[in-house]
């Protein structure tokens, strides 16, 4: 098992298969949360379902919009497991506090290049905050 | 974090339980990002349309709005972003009753909170601009990059609920750009053509949110030759937030903490010349021949921006639908001037209150078989593509040219 540590953390310990890309996260610019897949043409992830996956990016993008779609998103099921970032910015932070989701931020490491996409992964927002990979695919 | 006696009592539930939620929220951020303390707001902005709340946010809000009104009643003035629709012109943009209902159910509930439903994203060129050193809680990214650099006020990018929170409690965590440490430049750029159109500054604030391509990034522009208009750093900031997640920015000679905050002795990270903002534009324009729509948008356009479309529309007549999106504010001057019946007389439909991409694009994209779309908004074409548009962006007069033959010259 290998774990990386993280700067900051919340919501509840899960675990689930990791989607990951060297791509950023915006619930506005990057996803149809209707049919709950990636839908802006130039995503690293375009096409691909996002539900019940733990999504491991880059860096928060985008605007406003996510503080409140996290929240809709999790009302209705259609959404990500956790969400795994290098880099944050506040609307990500105040989306997960708002929606009570799991995230994860603030790596030594350039996490995407070191978790294997499918891999079987746990998010433990406990302190110290930290991402573990159970298996890899 | 440290809290005062009044924070206390708020968290203790003492001031009732919107204001007991608000300050748990704003105290599960703060701790993310390491805040120490609270500091006092003097204006929230709240961005709010139903396509984001969706069903089970304006549920919220209406819990919020039921509670008595010394409880829910917001403390500080707070405004909000655009709306989901201009209910006056709804059936012309094909949205669907239940969108319009959901739109009045979370407008009566902002307003049960004491909420101002300005339904502007340009509220710092007509509400209250704000002043130097101003601590604000502003929602809509371009509404923050604006207050911060040109204005040189004091705002993280703060999500509706977050907004909402601080205007309930009157406050906001110490943290990101209230720190006078976080507002330094860290990374310098050189612009060796300044634009001239409003496309064009879309265009350098795309190319440098690219570079920035993250939030605690704050890039400082040399090299602009003359002062930009309002207008101009409107479209230069809202596209460079909406590309980089960028909230602050620095233009040397132009915006009130540059001098300071800029170390001029840095290395410039990267030069960006005029064909740089050829190439961006061209990026976007490859992709269309035949256009669907037009629309002037993102932000909200000024008095000025309808003056000069309006000029360009005289005796031309557009084929195919145009539209142009202003706010509540602004909309009664353009009514009063004659702009708004010089734009409709050429086929236009000015809509006040709204923005595009904040209005169901993607089922007024169904329902009206819209796939390709022209705008002089960079911000636009970032957005739209994960809508299910085909956007290109093109200067004010190319979008009224391709209004009136329905193609790209």
């Amino acid at each position: 098992m290998i774990a990386f540590r993280a700067v900051a953390a919340m919501g509840e310990r899960v675990r689930g298969r990791a989607l990951v890309a060297k791509d950023g996260f915006s619930a506005r610019y990057d996803l149809d949360r209707v049919k709950g897949v990636f839908s802006r043409p130039e995503h690293r992830l375009a096409g691909q379902s996002y539900v019940d996956r733990i999504l491991v990016l880059d860096a928060a993008k985008g605007g406003v919009a996510t503080a409140w779609m996290l929240h809709e998103m999790t009302t209705r099921g259609v959404m990500p497991a956790a969400l795994v970032l290098n880099r944050v910015n506040p609307i990500m932070v105040q989306g997960a506090a708002f929606a009570a989701f799991t995230m994860i931020s603030g790596f030594a490491v350039d996490i995407t290049a070191l978790v294997p996409n499918g891999a079987l992964v746990e998010v433990d927002p406990s302190d110290p905050p930290c991402l573990r990979i159970l298996a890899t695919p | 974090m440290h809290l005062t006696d009044e924070e206390s009592a708020m968290l203790a539930g003492e001031a009732g339980p919107a204001r007991q939620w608000a300050i748990e929220h704003q105290m599960r951020v703060g701790r993310y990002f390491g805040a120490a303390d609270f500091v006092g707001v003097s204006q929230a902005h709240v961005m709010a349309d139903t396509e984001s709340l969706g069903l089970a946010g304006v549920e919220w809000l209406e819990r919020l709005s039921a509670l008595p009104e010394s409880e829910r009643r917001v403390r500080i003035p707070t405004i909000t972003d655009p709306r989901g629709t201009d209910f006056a012109a709804a059936a012309r943009l094909k949205q669907q009753d239940w969108m319009l209902a959901l739109e009045r159910r979370a407008i009566a509930a902002f307003e049960a909170l004491g909420v101002l439903m300005t339904d502007t994203c340009i509220n710092y060129q007509t509400i209250m601009p704000p002043v130097l050193g101003e601590h604000l809680a502003y929602g809509d990214t371009g509404v923050v990059i604006y207050a911060n650099s040109v204005l040189g006020a004091r705002t993280n990018f703060e999500g509706g609920p977050s907004a909402l929170a601080a205007g309930l409690t009157g406050r906001t965590p110490r943290y990101g750009f209230h720190l006078p440490k976080t507002r330094r430049a860290t990374l310098l750029l050189r612009v060796e053509h300044t634009p001239r159109e409003l496309h064009d500054w879309g265009a350098l604030g795309g190319i440098v949110g690219r570079i920035a391509g993250d939030y605690w990034q704050v890039p400082a522009l040399l090299g602009i030759d003359r002062i930009p208009t309002s207008d101009e750093l409107k479209h230069f900031g809202s596209a460079l937030a909406s590309f980089g997640s960028v909230a602050l920015f620095h233009m040397v000679g132009v915006t009130p903490e540059a001098e300071h905050a800029v170390d001029p002795s840095h290395a410039v990270t990267a030069t960006i010349a005029e064909p740089d903002l050829r190439a961006f534009q061209a990026s976007y324009r490859n992709c269309i021949d035949t256009v669907d729509v037009v629309v002037f948008s993102s932000p909200q356009l000024s008095l000025l921006e309808l003056r000069d479309l309006a000029a360009m529309l005289d005796g031309r007549r557009a084929t195919i639908p145009l539209l142009v999106v202003t706010s509540p504010q602004v909309k009664p001057d353009a009514d009063r001037f004659g702009i708004t019946s010089r734009i409709e007389a050429a086929g236009g439909l000015v809509l006040s209150g709204m923005c595009f991409y904040q209005s169901y694009a993607r089922e007024m994209a169904e329902a009206n078989g819209w796939q390709t779309l022209v705008t002089s908004s960079a911000k636009l074409v970032n957005i739209l593509g994960g809508y299910g548009y085909r956007p290109a962006l093109l200067s004010m007069q190319e979008c009224v040219d391709a209004a009136c033959s329905g193609r790209i010259a």
